[in-house]
């Protein structure tokens, strides 16, 4: 199976990539860091991949992702499963006085992975079975005040994703809705750690795993978020305004 | 950012200021950037300080973990210093590769593996871990980046490898691994009945490469020295299955009194009576090499205050009588040690200048921090181990004086005049700064 990763030095992507590397998987590893890329290249390589290329991009960038998409095809080949992992958490405070900083937010974590997927589909040969696993967040589930502009943009994210689904569902294309909670990854390095909510990136990267086997639609993840995450969406206002989150 | 770390020893919650490269460029950047001393921290499985510095930073290289090459016809793997023996042998036993030295829990990276230089059970045979390393890379904090080993660099090579992380880091290391023909360990179990029974089985064991003794403390008088031998070879054949996961998590917030003399001694009578364990027997290399790595977190079972763990090395000639000794302490001061290993060193000599090991026997005991007392019975360990010309091993300890490090390690100077300015650790402060 060909994987095409885009944002492949996440280290939420490298778990999962780990994880098919020893499965013999193809893997086209996008990112903007040529030297880390080849670096993770030459680990799934090791891993068991049956092959692994690399490929220099500003995933981030809107303008130009369709003639980009276009040379991964033709030089890669038309990828069985697309992983997107990239994104950027920024800082909430200083983004609501930075507008640069919030719409990069925006930008990368919302605007430019629809277009790529739009993309994708775009120019995709018919029939051509494809998974799509979109990394979102929990952050996306209900707009709060410490983090709705990355929130906001995952949940734009996720509706979008849940489109998708709904446009092809029962076709050759299946999308599968990633929402991890908190994951100790270098995102998450500016932020206090430990205790039992926090979870390392090898096990989403496991959840991702199964689900995809499986065919599910949405994985929280760790599972112990669904149930969280349900409380907190559905919390009636007089007590979410209360709520410091 | 600031972060409490302890060692595995558990002895103190020292804050350090924590970076975590994920890439290499990171981690030379970390290594260049001004500040207080620097020191680089892997998986936190050494006892006492060698990987602590504290209320200073530490660079953790956890996440490097990277494999850069594996030449599965020659058995050689270059990777990012963090990888874990753990990750290393799942990737290289379903190929026929094995490590050529593995201590006693896979828990720990290459770079700790060879900045402390580590042995296994096969010391007589192999020798250590830094007698396989071909090459490694290492970045100081000027900026430069180079590539040693026995050929280049030499001399920095020799003060690296057990040089407790001082002389930079250790960007990856590139490592030769030995054949095997299965995953499975033929394994061998005999019952010891004093410490010259021990010395008699080592004797006769010349053709099993992996011996190890398990002692009861406990035992006093001509009964010293009881216990088991385990011998071991790699199996010819059984498959190439790794080994899962830990299957047991230690309770946080274990109660220090959980482990006294009274439940050890209940442990020791119960294994030395396990009647299945003698014989010969094909178990997995997991069982063999790792059997605490079952339980995750087992050091929480000392309790808050934390434990020590004696390692010294004694020279051959004076063995016997230093062993016994400090077995009699050990059961006169009640204090209860979990695991006791004994093991015989070989004379395969290490590349590095302050590897542990030396021809002779090597004891380790673990003992519950009670304080005072505890630090007593040490300090007279040490006396006995220093007296027999022995010396301890840095990886373990947590109380030597520096007149006792500077006894058993004469060469230590070089290593100090290797040291990467920039980098210090709590152990090296302690052992080269006070003046006895």
């Amino acid at each position: 199976m060909k994987i095409l990763i885009l944002g492949a030095t996440s280290a939420i992507a490298q778990a999962y990539a780990r994880r098919c590397a020893a499965k013999g998987d193809d893997f086209v590893l996008a990112g903007r860091r040529g030297e880390r890329l080849v670096a993770i290249a030459a680990d799934l390589r090791a891993s068991g991949a049956t092959s692994a290329e690399t490929i220099v991009l500003d995933l981030a960038a809107i303008d130009g992702i369709e003639a980009r998409m276009h040379n991964i095809r033709t030089q890669f080949g038309e990828p069985d499963q697309v992983v997107i992992a990239y994104g950027v958490l920024g800082n909430q405070v200083s983004a609501e006085g930075d507008l640069a900083q919030a719409r990069a937010v925006l930008d990368s974590n919302f605007m430019s992975a629809a277009v790529w997927i739009l993309a994708l589909l775009k120019d995709r040969p018919e029939g051509h079975k494809l998974t799509v696993v979109g990394i979102g967040s929990v952050a996306g589930d209900r707009g709060r005040a410490s983090n709705f502009i990355y929130g906001s943009a995952k949940a734009g994210f996720d509706r979008f994703l849940e489109g998708l689904a709904h446009k092809y569902d029962g076709s050759s294309i299946r999308i599968v809705r990633v929402k991890p909670g908190f994951v100790d990854t270098p995102m998450t390095a500016g932020i206090e750690k430990g205790g039992p909510l926090w979870a390392k990136p090898d096990q989403v990267a496991a959840d991702i795993e199964r689900a995809v086997e499986k065919g599910r639609r949405i994985v929280y993840t760790p599972w112990f978020w669904w149930p969280i995450m349900m409380i907190i969406r559905h919390l009636p206002w007089f007590v979410f305004r209360r709520l410091k989150i | 950012m600031q972060r409490v770390v302890s060692s595995w020893g558990r002895l103190g919650q020292v804050p350090h200021d924590i970076t975590r490269p994920a890439f290499l460029d990171e981690a030379q950047a970390a290594v260049r950037s001004p500040g207080p001393p620097q020191l680089c921290f892997g998986l936190g499985r050494s006892y006492g300080d060698v990987c602590l510095n504290a209320n200073g930073r530490l660079i953790v290289t956890d996440s490097l973990d990277r494999i850069i090459g594996f030449d599965r016809e020659r058995g050689i793997l270059r990777a990012e210093a963090g990888l874990s023996l753990d990750r290393l042998l799942r990737m290289t036993v379903p190929a026929g590769w094995f490590a050529p030295v593995v201590p006693g829990t896979k828990f720990v990276t290459l770079g700790g593996a060879l900045a402390n230089d580590v042995h296994g059970k096969n010391h007589e045979t192999v020798g250590t871990f830094g007698a396989h390393v071909t090459a490694l890379g290492l970045a100081r904090s000027t900026g430069e980046l180079l590539t040693l080993s026995r050929t280049e660099n030499s001399d920095l090579f020799a003060a690296t490898v057990g040089g407790l992380g001082l002389t930079g880091m250790i960007l990856w290391a590139e490592l030769q691994l030995v054949p095997i023909r299965s995953a499975m360990i033929d394994g061998e179990t005999l019952p010891l009945k004093d410490l010259a029974d021990f010395f008699r089985v080592s004797e006769e064991s010349g053709d099993w490469p992996y011996r190890v003794a398990w002692i009861d403390c406990l035992a006093k008088g001509s009964a010293v020295g009881r216990g088991f031998y385990i011998r071991g070879r790699h199996a010819g054949s059984g498959g190439f299955a790794v080994h899962g996961a830990p299957r047991i998590g230690a309770p946080f917030g274990a109660p220090g009194w959980l482990l006294n003399s009274r439940t050890i001694g209940l442990f020791n009578t119960a294994y030395l009576h396990r009647p299945f364990v003698l014989g010969a027997k094909r178990v997995h290399y997991e069982p063999f090499f790792f059997p605490l790595d079952a339980v995750a977190n087992w050091n929480r079972m000392y309790g808050k205050r934390g434990f020590f763990q004696h390692q010294s090395a004694i020279p051959t000639a004076a063995a016997f009588d230093a062993l016994r000794r400090l077995l009699e302490l050990t059961a006169e001061f009640g204090e209860g040690s979990f695991l006791v290993v004994l093991k015989l060193f070989g004379d395969k000599p290490s590349p590095g200048i302050l590897s542990f090991p030396l021809p002779g026997a090597t004891l380790a005991l673990d003992f519950p921090n009670k304080g005072e007392s505890t630090h007593r019975l040490l300090d007279r360990m040490a006396e006995v181990v220093l007296a027999a010309g022995g010396r301890l091993y840095p990886a373990k300890d947590a109380t030597m004086s520096g007149e006792a490090f500077r006894a058993g390690y004469p060469d230590w100077r070089k290593l100090e005049a290797a040291r990467d300015p920039a980098i210090m650790s709590d152990f090296w402060r302690r052992v080269t700064t006070e003046t006895a």
